[in-house]
């Protein structure tokens, strides 16, 4: 607390933003203390849905920590999936044939999409309007529809596995995979009429909730949230892995640094998505789906392993120390949210209660990925 | 009804009105729901009744028969008046608010004045509502619509009072009455002065403020203040803010109708009458709905300076420019 | 002088915009899945809970290896056999599926060596208590074979 505000004749009081509150989406408490209408101090409460993922890391084999990995961030379930199986099978050296690898990559950036619309209509419902949220929605639903043909399920898919896939596409996948590009194609121009070009929302996201390049690097902060404060910093470019390298697409950059910076970073990044599942489509080998020889019960040599990748909302990372046995000797995961929600007591420091709002559903947090 | 002693008169248009207030807000929370509906591809509700209709009905059985909590430390005073005080506010209005050439309970010659009068004292329900539930958010969503309302009231008046330099008259039949088919409208900027399109945006705006809807519906503000002023509401208790606004919201709708749109004359000169002004307030009130479902909120700033920076000037401007040209022509 | 003008034209353009977009959305008809008047159709890969695979006699193709049991990330599988007098191979006589704590991953399919495993595609759940989504995957098997 600076000193001015420690004077006793300057009076604030504590507002508790959740664990129940409808900006929070979630089990978040952000401790609030406010002069007015404005924050003189916030403090993002964390811990109310703390599962100790980790810690069953270290009990379970490495197959069976396998759906838990979908569970953290479960609107990126397939990211989460892919970081936690290439951390693995680097740990074990297995190799993955091209089509899977294809088929990952397609599947991820899917579900990448589908994250991003949940957000784009979560975030307009925080500034007051419901309505892009349902269309959202809507969108989403032919994605799920088509993830839960391939995988058999919605949310949490499960879908990889070490050496490959679980198992292979059917025959209308692809047209139903191009059938969704061409209709978020057409989609995307009423998305930028209804919310980017809107007088109100861009006087809310202007200028609001300014996050800098030096706080990103302070606090970690990866994903959209860095890439809309001028820090063009992606996994899939930076650390390539699986088959990044042989697809052409952008880094949407913008460095603003407010919340509309945010927004339109992740709104490009949809465009990115959709070109990615094209020249996926189009590249993807036929043959097997699955490595030959993987073993029965996952045992990686002695040592010390790392895996990142680029999901929906920033880096994850797999840190795996294996003892030799089935089950990992530590398993560390570093989840985007953690970093990026740390940064929001500096930044709504000043803010008022209305643009602290916004800037928080600008960071795109997922509370289940927070608290692990 | 004029050959009625006066306590029949007066007895029958209050019946008359508290029906109409809470039928009304039944039939508008439906709409909202099926409009919104609509607008989000979705069916809205269909289970009760045809289409859903009787939904608000079993909503409000609901409502009624909830316990009526008053939280502990809430000033019980207080927090009882403000719902009756909204729902009062908004009944009262009604009284001069001419539905058909004759259907008027309170014919009097200052009926717009005293719409203004007794529609400003809504807010101070909503500031003592907040106040009263002692809720950190309530409290802060009261003073947001107070300021809200301070600064829309302004050129709503002065549009107000463009529109009765126009008229001469203050009476609403009358200025119903001047409007006698679609040209003589006062939207139309031939009839009198030639900002008077924007006078009607003016004061559309302005009540959409005034009323607390969407976009402007800050003092609500769900997403930031949970349910702001009525919070710490439930029940009827909630209920009747509820009616009060949907019955704000047919007043403002009532008086854009009344002022701008011919308010129970016919636009082609036949059969005037109750229904003219019906199909014009409901039209009004759909278009509120739209807007809401349309845009998202704007913050306590953006309003504020919506109405300093634009409203002001712009209703200021047509006041002059009016003047001026009643003095010229 | 004219910023300001041009400001209030061009957010008044878009917000004309936004309502043309909604009025637009209005007029088309709805997406809504009518759920319980209309089922949806659950597609072939659907994960529901798991239920035993009968062959062509009706029989399950359980040999009570356990690897389910073993395998299963938060052991909400029980299961018993023994192997009768004379015969070969085990028999399954108790299966139980904990449902309650099942995370539906698919790890039991997976690993079955005799495919005797196999996804329902029930999803319309629900019950009292926690009893009543405690399985007998056996007595599901014989009750399908009526």
């Amino acid at each position: 607390m600076s000193e001015w505000a420690a004077d006793p004749s300057y009076e604030t009081f504590v507002l508790n933003m959740g664990p129940q509150h409808p900006a929070t989406h979630g089990a978040l408490r952000v401790k609030l203390r406010m002069d007015g209408e404005y924050i003189v101090e916030a403090e993002p409460v964390l811990g109310y849905i703390h599962r100790m993922h980790e810690k069953m890391g270290e009990n379970r084999t490495y197959l069976q920590f396998m759906p838990n990995t979908g569970r953290l961030d479960y609107l990126s379930a397939l990211s989460y999936n892919h970081g936690y199986v290439s951390a693995v099978e680097r740990a074990a050296g297995i190799t993955v044939p091209e089509r899977a690898e294809y088929l990952r990559v397609i599947t991820v950036e899917l579900n990448r999409i589908s994250s991003h619309l949940l957000w784009v209509g979560a975030f307009v419902l925080d500034l007051g309007g419901f309505t892009p949220l349902l269309y959202a929605m809507d969108d989403r639903e032919q994605i799920l529809d088509l993830l839960e043909r391939v995988t058999g399920s919605r949310l949490t898919y499960c879908y990889f596995r070490f050496g490959g896939l679980y198992n292979d596409v059917d025959d209308d996948f692809e047209a139903g995979a191009r059938a969704i590009v061409k209709r978020m194609r057409d989609k995307l121009p009423m998305y930028h009429n209804l919310i980017s070009k809107n007088i109100i929302l861009r006087q809310r996201l202007e200028g609001v909730g300014p996050i800098t390049g030096e706080m990103c690097r302070k606090y970690g902060a990866t994903g959209p949230v860095a890439r809309g404060s001028g820090i063009p910093y992606d996994v899939r470019r930076h650390e390539p892995y699986s088959v990044y390298p042989e697809l052409d697409f952008d880094i949407p950059v913008y460095e603003q640094g407010d919340s509309m910076a945010r927004y339109l970073v992740r709104m490009d990044e949809i465009e990115q998505s959709l070109r990615i599942i094209e020249q996926g489509l189009d590249k993807m080998p036929d043959g097997p789906v699955m490595a030959e020889k993987v073993p029965k019960i996952i045992k990686p040599p002695k040592g010390d392993y790392y895996f990142a990748v680029e999901a929906a909302r920033g880096s994850f990372g797999v840190r795996l120390v294996s003892d030799g046995t089935n089950t990992p000797y530590r398993l560390k995961l570093r989840s985007p949210c953690f970093s990026n929600v740390s940064l929001f007591g500096e930044a709504a420091r000043g803010m008022l209660l209305a643009d602290a709002v916004a800037m928080f559903g600008s960071l795109d947090l997922v509370i289940p990925d927070i608290d692990r | 009804m004029a050959e009625l002693p006066e306590i029949f008169r007066v007895m029958a248009y209050v019946g008359g009105i508290m029906a109409f207030v809470g039928l009304n807000a039944a039939f508008l929370v439906w709409m909202e729901r099926k409009v919104a509906g609509h607008i989000q591809r979705r069916i809205g509700p269909k289970e009760v009744g045809p289409f859903g209709i009787l939904q608000s009905l079993a909503d409000g059985i609901k409502l009624m028969s909830k316990q009526l909590v008053v939280p502990a430390k809430a000033d019980p005073i207080l927090y009882r008046v403000a719902p009756a005080l909204t729902m009062i506010t908004a009944v009262m209005v009604f009284v001069v608010i001419p539905f058909g050439p004759a259907l008027v309970a309170r014919d009097i010659n200052i009926g717009l004045l005293l719409i203004f009068a007794i529609a400003s004292v809504n807010v101070l329900a909503l500031l003592i509502g907040g106040w009263g539930s002692n809720n950190k958010y309530s409290v802060i969503s009261a003073t947001r619509a107070v300021s809200q309302n301070v600064a829309y009231e302004v050129p709503m008046l002065i549009t107000v009072v463009t529109m009765v330099m126009i008229v001469g008259s203050m009476n609403l039949n009358e200025i119903v009455g001047q409007q006698g088919n679609l040209l003589q409208w006062y939207i139309f900027p031939w009839n009198g002065s030639i900002l008077l399109p924007v006078a009607f945006v003016i004061f559309f705006i302005c009540s959409l403020a005034e009323t607390n809807r969407a976009p402007f519906d800050l003092g609500e503000a769900e997403s930031e203040l949970v349910a702001g002023f009525h919070t710490e509401y439930g029940g009827m208790g909630f209920g009747l803010f509820f009616l009060g606004e949907y019955g704000h919201v047919f007043v403002g709708c009532a008086l854009a109708s009344i002022l701008f749109l011919g308010g129970w004359q016919c636009p082609f000169g036949w059969m005037p009458g109750v229904h003219w002004m019906m199909i014009k307030t409901y039209l009004l009130i759909f278009v509120v709905m739209w807007i809401r479902w349309t845009y998202p909120r704007t913050t306590l700033y953006g309003l504020l300076n919506l109405s300093w920076k634009v409203m002001v000037p712009f209703s200021l401007a047509v006041l002059l420019v009016t003047a001026a040209m009643l003095k010229v022509f | 002088m004219s910023g300001y003008f041009k400001e209030i034209f061009d957010g008044g353009k878009s917000l004309l915009v936004g309502l043309g977009i909604t009025f637009k959305q209005m007029i088309q008809p709805v997406v809504t899945e009518r759920y319980p008047r209309t089922a949806p159709k659950m597609p072939p890969r659907y994960r529901g809970h798991i239920d035993l695979v009968r062959d062509e006699e009706g029989n399950n193709k359980c040999i009570a290896c356990g690897m389910c049991q073993r395998n299963c990330p938060t052991g909400c599988i029980t299961i018993k056999g023994e192997k009768p007098e004379g015969a070969k191979k085990k028999v399954l006589t108790f299966y139980r599926l904990d449902f309650t704590t099942c995370s539906l991953c698919g790890i039991c399919v997976e690993s079955c060596p005799t495919d005797a495993l196999e996804f329902s595609k029930e999803y319309n759940l629900a019950g009292y208590s926690a009893g009543d989504f405690v399985f007998d995957l056996l007595k599901r098997c014989e009750e399908r074979r009526r």
